[in-house]
């Protein structure tokens, strides 16, 4: 049964189609890359299906209710997760703070204005924070951490509402090799564990083959293959788009 | 009304369009380029005036009035590449706020540059030789000279136009008002280029002032007008927009002109007099651009987020030595009364301190936490205090009925205008509050039946005991200690912390389910609703209230007081209101020439002490502490 079904989605901007006609979908549970080059509309996908872009056609539909054109905000309320490309999070805040205003957000206590905001939630958002090797840091102040713990912090933050949908853009920028390795390997077993669907983009092919149960390939704003590790591998057009024609992911740098 | 009637009114409304299009021309420009809001560039404007009206006067006839308006647009253009040389330049990588601070710096002390040079009197200069009869057109008279004006825009937006398409340095502003990036490619030539746009911005500026002479007498109000029109149209327009800011122009003018046209319409069942709109007409105009097309007319996103400068520190509860210094210092209040026999001014400074540190920490709530900086929060103010002043006026309502009044109509109004202005962020937000602010001010000032105009309201006094300077003092601190106390409790809740989450990344927000213009929208509310206690408290204390006391200066010492405290900390504006109205009430009480005295105060502050008192402080036993740390 497929968690997420996108149709025919469409996207420009000026003349530049970036998502062109673009149909798949993610199985409940399923690890689904999203890879393609610079450019291909990997982001432009991710932002449609969280609602950051309002699709110019098409249809996103997310446990069987159409979710084009809807707000960020009540796309994650009904449980769809998200990381950016460049990392966001609250950078005035602690990293215990930045997932437990997700929690407080969750538990819809945005508008409670006498407790105290540092109190709630502390116990689940260590314990998240846990997951993702990050109650260490959980009062250091998120703006002083290295960048490859703020997309951790990131994760944790878009954990806290037990999404059944996690889309992460790029988890792993800015990572060294094998924390790459690391950190992908933690959201797979958070996924098989908690039975989270996630479409994520990566640009280290050793990662993804590794990891990820299928791939979808995007060049120029359209799906060119669809399948798994060793499909890809062997597909004529997915080859020309990254290598030109003839050389193969044997030899490709990470 | 006949057609014709109108029709002489349109004519009248292009012949405004062109004054406000040339002082608003060269805002954008400038803004275009530099992405530097010049509040001063009223100034400029005025400063034209007077220097034409110099000329004309001093050398007379036909060279002094026609060369005077020529010579008198280069002179102001010189003086523009001459603030941007010694003044901007170092602010371009500065926080906007601390540029709009610093800009309206110079406001104050061209004033009072205006102000020691010419005098406080008006004055009217001579009619424009060659142009001084009217001629007929529709039946009515119009005189050539306006007739004149209205040719006078759309010659410069000419000359603008081909400037901009076919020259290299049009093909640079183009560049950099297109596209940031590009600028810093230029290299070198990047300093030349915003000077040179400085001084055609400002030449635009003293061109349009010294065409006014024969219209309007100089006067040194000019300037906060001038620029209240000139931001209006530049938002209307599209910022950076130069055509834009024509047709935005236009439409303000045609707009107001309608309403003269329409003068008083009887519906029926009521009469309305259209004339009394024409204040508001531009506001109206500018809510309904803002809310179709948030970037103006013919003006492009901008980038906007609600994000300060330097990253800011977590918020901490405080801490023993805080909490011990706070009781302390309430102690100490509580005790001044105990003093007030052996100088009784200390209770009015008292409570003039306590009223500025409510409406200051009240300002920081939004401005610091809330990234939002008003440059309006005087609108609140006045809310508060006419709110309880009229109350007492006309339903002879008891003090205590007013003062809970006063933070209801402010927070209705903060609701209102807050709807808009979270709406936008950076300088659009600011120049919106502004705007509302002048509203407000404009609004009592005309609505003179019910508001009592330019004397205010007067015999707003508290009864006994309150007329007691003691207990008053006592009421004030009841009042403003739980008020300063409320706000820093929200801080510490979901609530507070929702807000510093929409300021930190609306991005991350958002997808975290918060609704981040709501949020921000009650904040400014709650924030307007406790500045209006302040207002409250400030009518009772003065026993009257003026539209003076509710301009836009009150807003600018707001600011100053939040940054004088530092913007990051959140005892801050509680120092900064302090110092700030204690240096208010003794110094700047001592000279004429106080407006100036404070726009150096603002620059010290914005080129040398960024960080305000109380950052200062923080930062300086961080490091010792560091240091401490290091050594052992
Ligand atoms: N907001 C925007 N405005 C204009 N063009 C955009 C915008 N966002 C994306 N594009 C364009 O759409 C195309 C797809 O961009 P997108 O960011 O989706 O690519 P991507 O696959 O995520 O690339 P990368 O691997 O570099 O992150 C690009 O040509 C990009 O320039
Ligand atoms: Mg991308």
């Amino acid at each position: 049964m497929s968690e997420l079904d996108i149709r025919n989605l469409s996207k420009s901007f000026g003349g530049v189609k970036a998502v062109n006609d673009v149909s798949f979908t993610v199985k409940r549970g399923e690890f689904l890359a999203m890879i393609g080059p610079n450019g291909a509309g990997k982001s432009t996908c991710f932002n449609m299906i969280n609602g950051q872009l309002a699709p110019d056609a098409g249809e996103i539909h997310f446990e069987r209710r159409n979710i084009a054109g809807m707000k960020p905000r009540d796309i994650w309320r009904l449980g769809v997760g998200r990381t950016f490309q460049i990392a966001a999070t609250f950078g005035s805040m602690t990293v215990l703070e930045n997932v437990q205003m997700a929690l407080i957000s969750h538990g819809r206590e945005l508008y409670t204005m006498w407790s105290k905001a540092a109190a709630l939630h502390r116990g689940r958002a260590l314990a998240i924070l846990g997951q993702v090797g990050m109650a260490e840091a959980a009062d250091r102040p998120t703006r002083e951490l290295a960048y490859g713990d703020v997309k951790r912090v990131e994760l944790a933050i878009a954990l806290a509402n037990d999404p059944a949908l996690l889309l992460m853009d790029e988890p792993t920028a800015g990572m060294a090799p094998r924390e790459r390795n690391e950190l992908i390997k933690l959201v797979k077993a958070l996924v098989v564990e908690r039975g989270i669907s996630v479409l994520f983009t990566e640009h280290s092919m050793d990662v993804v083959f590794a990891f990820a149960d299928r791939i979808i390939v995007l060049a120029r704003g359209r799906v060119i293959a669809d399948g798994n590790a060793a499909a890809i591998r062997e597909n004529a057009k997915v080859r020309e788009v990254y290598f030109g024609t003839g050389k193969t992911f044997a030899g490709a740098p990470a | 009304m006949t057609l014709n009637a109108f029709l002489f009114q349109a004519l009248n409304g292009l012949s405004t369009a062109s004054g406000l299009f040339l002082i608003a021309a060269g805002l954008s420009l400038i803004f275009g380029v530099s992405r530097i809001v010049n509040i001063a560039h009223g100034s400029l404007y005025m400063l034209g005036t007077y220097i034409a009206y110099t000329f004309a006067t001093r050398i007379g006839g036909v060279t002094g009035f026609w060369g005077g308006i020529v010579a008198t647009a280069i002179i102001v253009g010189i003086i523009g590449a001459a603030i941007e040389f010694v003044l901007l330049r170092r602010i371009y990588r500065a926080p906007e706020l601390f540029q709009l601070l610093a800009t309206f710096a110079l406001v104050l002390v061209i004033n009072d540059s205006a102000l020691y040079l010419w005098g406080p009197e008006d004055l009217l200069g001579p009619r424009a030789p060659g142009l001084r009869d009217a001629i007929e057109v529709l039946g009515r008279r119009l005189p050539s000279y306006d007739l004149f004006l209205i040719f006078v825009g759309p010659a410069v937006l000419l000359v603008l136009h081909v400037v901009i398409t076919k020259t290299r340095f049009g093909r640079l502003i183009r560049a950099a008002t297109q596209d940031r990036e590009m600028v810093g490619a230029l290299g070198v030539n990047q300093a030349m280029l915003f000077t040179a746009v400085f001084a055609l911005g400002s030449l635009l500026a003293g061109l349009g002032g010294a065409l006014q002479i024969a219209r309007e007498p100089a006067n040194l109000a000019t300037d906060l007008i001038a620029i209240g029109d000139a931001f209006v149209v530049v938002v209307v327009g599209g910022m950076g927009s130069i055509s834009g800011a024509y047709l935005a122009a236009v439409l303000i003018a045609e707009v107001k002109a309608l309403c003269i046209g329409l003068g008083v319409v009887d519906f029926g069942l009521m009469k309305i007099n259209f004339t009394k709109f024409t204040l508001v007409a531009e506001f109206i105009v500018m809510a309904v651009v803002l809310i179709v097309r948030p970037y103006g007319l013919l003006g492009r996103p901008q980038g906007a987020v609600r994000s300060i400068a330097e990253a800011e520190e977590p918020i901490r509860p405080a801490n023993v030595f805080v909490k011990a210094l706070g009781i302390v210092v309430f102690a100490a209040l509580l005790a001044l009364p105990l003093f007030a026999n052996y100088s009784p001014y200390l209770l009015v400074l008292g409570i003039d301190v306590l009223i500025a540190v409510l409406f200051a920490a009240s300002l920081h709530f939004i401005m610091g936490p809330g990234g939002m900086h008003s440059f309006g929060h005087a609108a609140y103010f006045g809310l508060g205090a006419y709110g309880a002043a009229l109350l007492v006026k006309w339903m002879a309502a008891p003090m205590g009925l007013a003062l809970a009044f006063a933070p209801l109509a402010a927070f209705a109004g903060a609701l209102l205008f807050g709807w808009f202005a979270v709406r936008l962020s950076g300088v659009y937000l600011a120049m919106l509050t502004l705007a509302f602010a002048q509203i407000i001010w404009a609004a009592v000032y005309q609505w003179e039946p019910i508001t009592g105009g330019s004397n205010g309201v007067v015999g707003v006094w508290p009864p006994a005991p309150f007329n007691k300077a003691t207990v008053y003092f006592l009421l004030a601190l009841a009042l403003t200690v739980p008020g300063v106390l409320l706000l820093r409790r929200l801080l510490f809740s979901p609530f507070g912390y929702a807000m510093r989450a929409g300021r930190d990344s609306p991005l991350r927000a958002e997808a975290i389910g918060i609704d981040v213009k709501r949020v921000h929208w009650l904040a400014f509310a709650i924030a307007g609703g406790i500045c209006g206690i302040a207002g409250g408290l400030f009518a009772f204390a003065k026993g009257s209230i003026s539209p003076e006391t509710i301009h836009v200066g009150r807003s600018i010492d707001g600011l100053v007081m939040v940054l004088l405290g530092g913007l990051q900390t959140l005892t801050g504006p509680i120092v900064g209101a302090s110092v700030f109205a204690v240096l208010q009430d003794t110094i700047m009480r001592s000279t004429v020439y106080w407006r100036a005295l404070l726009g150096l105060v603002i620059l010290f502050l914005v080129l040398i002490f960024p960080s305000g008192i109380v950052g200062t402080l923080v930062n300086l036993t961080r490091r010792i502490r560091l240091r401490r740390k290091a050594a052992t």
